[in-house]
């Protein structure tokens, strides 16, 4: 093995430190290093958005950034989307109105609808859907997954990723 | 209107009454939210990436570049010399008797199936045959270690146009066969000749449809632990069941000491109905390292090799009356199968002719089917899997029929709509369709949209330069397989059967599992199946677990793919369920002192008939059947029974689709403007799950219309490896779409389904290209290809102009 990073991150309002080598996806961070396994990956060129999560605030594609260039950063996964058994208004949304199926691509479908929605809190259904041009999935045709964020929008606090102040 | 208030108001023909016992509770019928989801919306899920084993060693692949070649040497030492590598093999170290399994021996055709190895032997044939399997400590070092692997080629002659490889002076793939023909088989009925004698109008058609991509977004993946004399291998498969046996007679293990899961599974759409090398590979290092071995597929490694579908080139002729009548229909398929045989690799193209009639009256029909191999990867079952191809030709040569004969294409279709039927129409080439109401789903679509005013407002837009088209494809399809008598070994020639199982245990505390033989990815079996359970035993959908996709937890099952899930597997649910009802009666009228005759299934009680306070819950029972101190004389004790239910019939799904587009003639870009599905898959378990099928269906169609392609350059290099070349449709290209039912029930099964996890994707393609061709026929545009890129329609258009053709 190569040489190795120290590296910080703040995933889901917690501190984790871990050693990394220098070309470690953040992705391959989060789900081996880490065990949130719910960010996905379902290609190898940033097209299908499986892996999107927050950092800073902003939808990032997780296969596209090196753990060492999150050092430091705030994080947010799909396990941080719920708090205290309570879903988040996207999460109601996407179960309300079937928009998942085998639901691979589904927590980076609502972290990319979470900052679409942070960005543009009552967007047009043409504004959803080009928001969310950069997350494939091939079971829904993407027809629930539009309305589940248009409903979405409607509901109080869907804007805002619920997460936890913790600090471990 | 919302597909919801569709889903309502879906038309129901009167349902006539069954003899099994009709639904005593009210679930099924309900768009009830998925049991799947909660897990699934917070990352709970469990694919086969998400579990890690201790000790687990990681594989990666050494594949060809090269799409025909002798493999001259395999150097490996520089790979095995690396920190953390455990082992490299090739060929020749891996003691696998057998070649990956091809499943379809029809009884008197000839098919040349070659040998097909984990690891290639002496030759490859296609670009990502694999050649040697790196095995080591860490994710990302197996990929530096299969870099060290030097492999010397010697390339040899490519052919990777079908029609070419048919010619003598083509370069064969597999010398032994010295051709590279596959097969030859034909299905027909009616006097084909007489047909076409008396047809005042021939019209014929080459029509390319073209090779694509399952797509699933999850990758495939394999986990394999060989321990204490047993295998446990999780893949994302479609075929959990269909698997182990395989893997007991490749690696020599009884098969009741093979256990697969098949974890969460990341969508499939037939990519994942296989047998594939590398889970066969990595059972076998695992074995051989005596360590769980874990290999997930990058995803420029599933465009070259998880199987692709289509890729035919079909001549179509019809032969019809000046008033529009058809007499005859032929239709010849070549199929470019690629370089070897997968599970189901040269039977699918045939599966389009059991529907070559469509859903009309053709007095005769023939379907020629002659496989190829090419040097590209093998195809086999993508989403319809020969339906879809079938419909493609069926639908868009009525379009082109209408424009020959000068008439409006939706009266051509009616003329020759099989009249409405609901206990079997037999084809002139004897396959039985169940039961079909063509002209009311047609009927139903117009309630939704106006030809008229589609064109009244084309007419409108052609001022500004923008060609508006409508296109229509009214549809039939086979699906839930299958008819072990039909399909089997002695019938269509499929090694096996087509039955499905399941098991349905009452827990002594009343809880209830539902074990089903078939294994989803995403369908949602598990909120369905719960509902016709539920009904049958008086509980609530919550409180039915249904568990899938393990060997080692039910009854030997045949899995997911074909549309078969809810007519086939559903069935055998509701049957199961039935017996535990039938017991759970004896016992209730014993305890009770009434008649098992009397006793009904009434707010969620077994109670006395006319004296309801009389009665048991589900709990009560099954609380009486494992303390069994007063069950009737002779009774095994427990809750407990499984039902292994094969269909007497295939069901013949139906539906009438529309859609609307515009084309930009300056730069031929396509916009899907509006698109209007009616699908017709008998009485609704759960409507939300229909729509979403079928908007998915749907979109898979679209995609292969207007965007996707799975493309080899002449030398076989795949240009299309990912997602950048590769075009899924994304939410910005599709709209919102709107969708309508009607329901006629099947004489097949008891819950009178029909399967619809196809439809959308049979129906789309011609509907689309039909749209397309429909815009264009103002610039002098009569037919076209798929797919239609802008640069395709640019090109179509010039040519129709008469300018530069390509």
């Amino acid at each position: 093995m190569s040489k190795t990073v120290a590296v910080q991150l703040q995933v889901n309002g917690a501190t984790h430190r871990l050693e990394v080598e220098p070309r470690l996806l953040l992705v391959h961070a989060l789900r081996d290093n880490l065990g949130f396994t719910g960010t996905h990956v379902g290609c190898d060129t940033s097209n299908c958005g499986a892996c999107t999560v927050h950092m800073e605030g902003r939808a990032v594609k997780s296969c596209t950034v090196l753990a060492v260039q999150a050092d430091g950063a705030q994080i947010t996964t799909i396990e941080g989307m719920a708090s205290d058994g309570q879903l988040h208004p996207l999460q109601e949304a996407f179960w309300n109105d079937h928009g998942l199926q085998c639901g691979y691509c589904t927590p980076g479908m609502i972290m990319a609808a979470a900052a679409l929605l942070a960005e543009n809190p009552n967007p047009t259904e043409d504004e959803v859907r080009h928001g969310l041009e950069g997350n494939l999935c091939r079971c829904t045709g993407y027809h629930n997954i539009v309305k589940a964020v248009l409903d979405a929008a409607k509901t109080k606090g869907a804007t805002v990723a619920q997460q936890p102040e913790v600090t471990a | 209107m919302s597909t919801g208030e569709a889903s309502t108001q879906a038309t129901r023909i009167a349902a006539e009454q069954t003899d099994a016992a009709p639904a005593p509770s009210n679930h099924v019928g309900q768009a009830l939210r998925r049991k799947e989801d909660p897990r699934l919306i917070t990352g709970k899920g469990t694919y086969v990436d998400d579990i890690n084993l201790t000790g687990q060693l990681w594989a990666a692949w050494v594949r060809s570049p090269e799409a025909h070649a002798k493999i001259v040497s395999i150097d490996t030492s520089q790979a095995k010399a690396r920190d953390g590598v455990r082992a490299v093999y090739t060929h020749e170290d891996l003691d696998i008797e057998a070649s990956l399994p091809m499943a379809w021996v029809p009884p008197g055709i000839e098919v040349n199936t070659p040998d097909h190895w984990v690891l290639a032997k002496g030759e490859v044939k296609h670009v990502g045959d694999p050649v040697a399997l790196v095995v080591g400590d860490d994710r990302y070092e197996v990929f530096d270690a299969a870099e060290d692997v030097i492999v010397e080629y010697d390339p040899l002659p490519v052919v990777t146009d079908p029609e070419k490889a048919l010619e003598s002076d083509s370069p064969v793939i597999h010398e032994q066969f010295a051709t590279n023909k596959v097969s030859e088989w034909s299905l027909g009925g009616g006097d084909l000749e007489a047909g076409f004698a008396e047809a005042d109008v021939v019209v014929e058609r080459r029509i390319v449809n073209h090779r694509i991509a399952g797509a699933a977004i999850e990758p495939r993946g394999v986990l394999a632990d060989f321990r204490a004399d047993r295998l446990t291998v999780w893949s994302s498969t479609q075929i959990p069941h269909l698997l182990r046996p395989f893997l007991s007679m490749l690696l020599g293990i009884s098969e009741d000491r093979v256990r697969v899961i098949a974890p969460e599974v990341g969508g499939g759409f037939g990519s994942k109905l296989q047998v594939y090398a590398e889970e066969v590979g990595c059972a076998w290092a695992s074995r051989k390292l005596g360590r769980p071995v874990k290999w997930i597929e990058t995803r420029s490694e599933g465009m070259m090799v998880t199987h692709h579908g289509r890729d035919q080139i079909d001549t179509v002729r019809v032969g019809a009356k000046r008033d529009g009548t058809i007499t005859a229909w032929h239709s010849k398929i070549l199929a470019d199968i690629g370089a070897y045989q997968m599970f189901f690799t040269p039977m699918i193209p045939e599966l389009s002719a059991f529907v070559m009639c469509g859903v009309y009256k053709t007095p005769a029909v023939q379907t020629d089917v002659v496989n190829v191999m090419t040097n590209k990867f093998p195809t086999d079952a993508i989403r319809g899997a020969g339906r879809p191809e079938a419909t493609h030709m069926i639908e868009v040569t009525m379009d082109q029929l209408a424009q020959e004969l000068d008439m409006d294409p939706l009266e051509l279709r009616r003329k020759n709509f099989i009249p409405p039927f609901s206990e079997g129409h037999e084809t002139p080439i004897g396959v039985v369709y169940d039961s079909g109401n063509y002209e009311l789903a047609l009927n139903k679509l117009l309630e939704h949209i106006d030809p008229a005013k589609v064109r009244q407002e084309a007419a409108e837009l052609r001022e500004r330069g923008i060609y508006r088209g409508i296109g229509f494809c009214t549809y039939t399809e086979i699906c839930g397989n299958a008819p072990s008598r039909i399909v089997g070994p002695s019938g269509f020639g499929v090694q096996g059967g087509g039955w499905e199982s399941a098991a349905v245990r009452v827990h002594a505390s009343g809880a209830v599992t539902l074990y089903t033989g078939t294994s989803p990815h995403g369908q949602g079996h598990e909120t369905g199946f719960a509902q016709i359970v539920a009904d049958r035993l008086g509980i609530d959908p919550a409180q039915v677990d249904v568990i899938h996709g393990d060997t080692q937890a039910g009854p030997w099952g045949l899995d997911t793919y074909g549309s078969r899930t809810l007519a086939v597997g559903g069935e055998a649910a509701a049957r199961a369920a039935g017996k535990v009802a039938a017991k759970a009666r004896e016992i209730v009228a014993h305890q009770l002192e009434a008649d098992p005759a009397d006793i009904e299934l009434r707010e969620g009680r077994f109670s006395v008939r006319g004296s309801p306070d009389k009665g048991m819950t589900l709990s009560e029972v099954a609380g009486a059947a494992y303390a069994p101190e007063n069950i009737p004389e002779g009774m095994e004790p427990g809750l407990d029974e499984q039902s292994f239910y094969d269909p007497e019939n295939f069901v013949f799904p139906f539906g009438a689709h529309a859609c609307v587009v515009d084309v930009d003639a300056e730069t031929g870009k396509i916009d899907v403007v509006r698109y209007v599905a009616v699908d017709d898959c008998g009485p609704a378990i759960n409507p939300m799950l229909i729509d979403g099928q079928v908007h998915g269906g749907i979109v898979h169609g679209v995609g292969q219309a207007l965007y996707e392609r799975i493309h080899y350059d002449q030398d076989g290099q795949l240009v299309t490896g990912s997602f950048v070349d590769y075009a899924l449709p994304t939410a910005a290209e599709m709209p919102s779409f709107e969708t309508d039912r009607t329901e006629t029930p099947s004489p097949v099964n008891s819950l009178r389904v029909k399967g619809v996890g196809e439809a959308g994707t049979i129906a789309a393609s011609p509907t689309v290209t039909n749209a397309v061709i429909d815009a264009l026929r103002p610039l002098g545009v009569t037919f076209i290809n798929m797919p239609l890129s802008p640069m395709r329609v640019w090109e179509a258009i010039q040519e129709a102009k008469g300018g530069v053709a390509a």
